[in-house]
């Protein structure tokens, strides 16, 4: 799965750069959070276990084997802010030391195979976990379904960058249906063992999974008369932090990849405009409704420059996927804070 | 532990390779490989002459040639689907000995094989002549989080800890009569990954406490301060900017 140099084209590594980037900066400060002081050894040392992890080969079924992506695992052990960092580290070492994956596709590689997983993985976890009786067992198949999830989304990530910026003409969607087929079963494997593993440290350390926190049962004190307290030993939650360095930081990174990086992308039509016009598919195609919009074919009329026109369209383009996502954002909380107010 | 101390994947020795500041050395590999890929797949000749700069990098360092190709084993996954791209690609066939391929798949497959065997190479390289800890203290002189490449130092310096432990447990379940053959033997290998993961956040542990005693704050004292010169970043320099030189013709060419 390391995408190896030349696979993508310049333009799409270096926004899959930027995106890493940032993600790890972001799992840096989190990180912290999560380990404090005690960061760099612990997240140095499951990193090496990472490492080891995916060179443990299991059979999946007759024949074939796989190995861990180990993005889930980590996750569910460590915590996903952690986990990011040590998978990251892991493909770090691996491109620079083993080159094993290329240099220009560590963003590539990071974004899918550390951020996408963890955090596919990790948001799955959290959604059954917290829906699920409080039990072993539930957070054992919340890990596996976690898991088993987060391999075929990476490799739909994989499928949509190619489908951007991929350098072999292959049929996007036999890309996507080869990619998701084999990895629906990679995943299942991934799935399967991260399951275990996780239920196995939960039989002899259940204090060391992170993911597991809310299944200790709290210290009762019962007195000679009768009285009961209950002992809270968990650390007061971390206060809330304002978003809005992380807003700002998303919105610049957005408008810099849509007006910068638009100018750098292929001129030529993607790759999916090219099946279609290869295949004779867009021989009665109707012209958009919003054909002569002032944005159409991204790029701005009236403005001489094509790089200017299509960096300014980018910019115009994330504005208004702005506004439109706050506008439906704003009115959902408008209604939620509404129904409180009613049943308070 | 008797096999001596230097990793496997680095080969001493004194030459002007060597000796360049790992600061230097990274950012320019880095280089490299961004302008080979930005290169235009049909100039077949720049990238011999990249081979040729390949070729003299490790006649200066002195890493035969038997060392690189061995390494590039790692490849082999890429050379495989490289070679089912001209068979499954799309666009126009030609024939060639008889087989119909696609003309677009032979560039694409030509493109990846002659791009991601050139970065191969120049990360092996680089590792070859770098010692992995300079590698992480020149990527600390680069700016790069401090955190990150604290992560990374303590991966570098337990990993063969780790995959020692990890093989002890192997040759224990082998010597058990242990064969993985199917899904049925799942859960073994996960309780051995279970047992590895509290072993290694054990250590973990063990190793913060005796930092801690040792005066551990939160960042690592830096002993061997590597300087580098302006003479030394111009030798460094020397690769990408004859890579860059050679793109830049092709671009102009084409």
């Amino acid at each position: 799965m390391h995408v190896p140099d030349g696979f993508f084209n310049a333009s799409v590594s270096i926004a899959a750069g930027a995106f890493a980037a940032a993600g790890l900066a972001v799992c840096l400060r989190g990180a912290r959070r999560e380990l404090d002081d005690r960061t760099a050894p612990m997240a140095g040392l499951v990193a090496a276990f990472i490492f080891a992890v995916q060179m443990l080969n299991f059979p999946v079924a007759a024949g074939t084997s796989g190995h861990l992506l180990g993005g889930t695992l980590a996750a569910v052990l460590v915590g996903p802010y952690t986990a990011v960092l040590c998978v990251a580290v892991v493909l770090l070492v691996q491109g620079f030391f083993f080159a094993d994956g290329g240099l220009t596709a560590l963003g590539v590689n990071i974004t899918l195979m550390a951020i996408v997983t963890a955090a596919v993985g990790w948001t799955v976890f959290r959604l059954i976990v917290r829906s699920a009786p409080r039990s072993r067992a539930a957070v054992s198949v919340a890990a596996f379904i976690g898991a088993a999830v987060s391999v075929p989304v990476a490799a739909m990530g994989f499928t949509v960058l190619f489908w951007l910026g991929g350098t072999a003409p292959i049929d996007v969607s036999s890309v996507a249906i080869a990619m998701g087929g084999v990895h629906v079963l990679i995943g299942l494997g991934e799935g399967l063992i991260t399951a275990l593993t996780v239920s196995s440290v939960l039989a002899v350390r259940p204090d060391l999974v992170y993911g597991a926190r809310g299944l200790k049962t709290r210290l009762l004190l019962r007195t000679a008369d009768g009285r009961s307290t209950e002992v809270i030993d968990e650390p007061a939650p971390a206060p809330a932090r304002s978003l809005r360095p992380i807003l700002i930081g998303g919105a610049l990174v957005a408008v810099l990849l849509a007006g910068v990086v638009s100018f750098y992308a292929s001129s030529s039509p993607d790759g999916l405009e090219k099946v279609a016009g290869d295949k004779g598919l867009n021989a009665n195609e109707q012209s958009h409704v919003l054909g002569d919009s002032p944005l159409a074919d991204y790029g701005v009329k009236g403005v001489g420059n094509e790089r200017l026109a299509v960096g300014l369209a980018g910019v115009a383009g994330v504005g208004i996927t702005v506004l439109a996502g706050g506008a439906i954002f704003y009115t959902v909380r408008r209604r939620t804070r509404d129904r409180e107010k009613v049943s308070a | 532990m008797g096999a001596g101390h230097t990793h496997q994947l680095y080969r001493p020795g004194d030459t002007v390779v060597h000796r360049l500041p790992p600061q230097c050395k990274l950012p320019a590999v880095a280089a490299f490989a961004v302008v080979v890929v930005a290169t235009p797949r049909d100039a077949f000749w720049a990238f011999g002459v990249y081979v040729l700069l390949l070729a003299a990098v490790a006649a200066v360092a002195k890493v035969p040639a038997r060392f690189v190709l061995r390494r590039m084993v790692i490849e082999v996954p890429f050379v495989v689907f490289a070679v089912a791209l001209p068979i499954i690609g799309l666009g126009e066939r030609v024939e060639v000995l008889g087989l119909s391929l696609s003309a677009e798949g032979l560039w694409a497959a030509w493109n990846i094989l002659a791009k991601a065997t050139l970065g191969v190479v120049a990360s092996i390289l680089l590792a070859a002549t770098t010692e992995p800890r300079k590698m992480l203290l020149g990527a600390q002189r680069l700016r790069l989080p401090a955190l990150l490449v604290q992560i990374a130092m303590f991966m570098l310096r337990y990993m063969d800890v780790i995959l020692d432990e990890m093989r002890r447990m192997r040759v224990a379940r082998e010597s058990r009569g242990f064969v993985a053959r199917d899904v049925r033997h799942l859960p073994v290998i996960a309780k051995s990954a279970g047992a590895l993961f509290i072993r290694s956040y054990e250590r973990g542990e063990r190793v913060h406490l005796a930092m801690l005693s040792r005066g551990y704050t939160g960042s690592m004292p830096v002993i061997d301060d590597l300087g580098a010169s302006a003479r030394s970043w111009a030798t460094a320099a020397l690769l990408p900017a004859a890579a860059l030189a050679t793109a830049v013709l092709s671009w102009s060419v084409s």
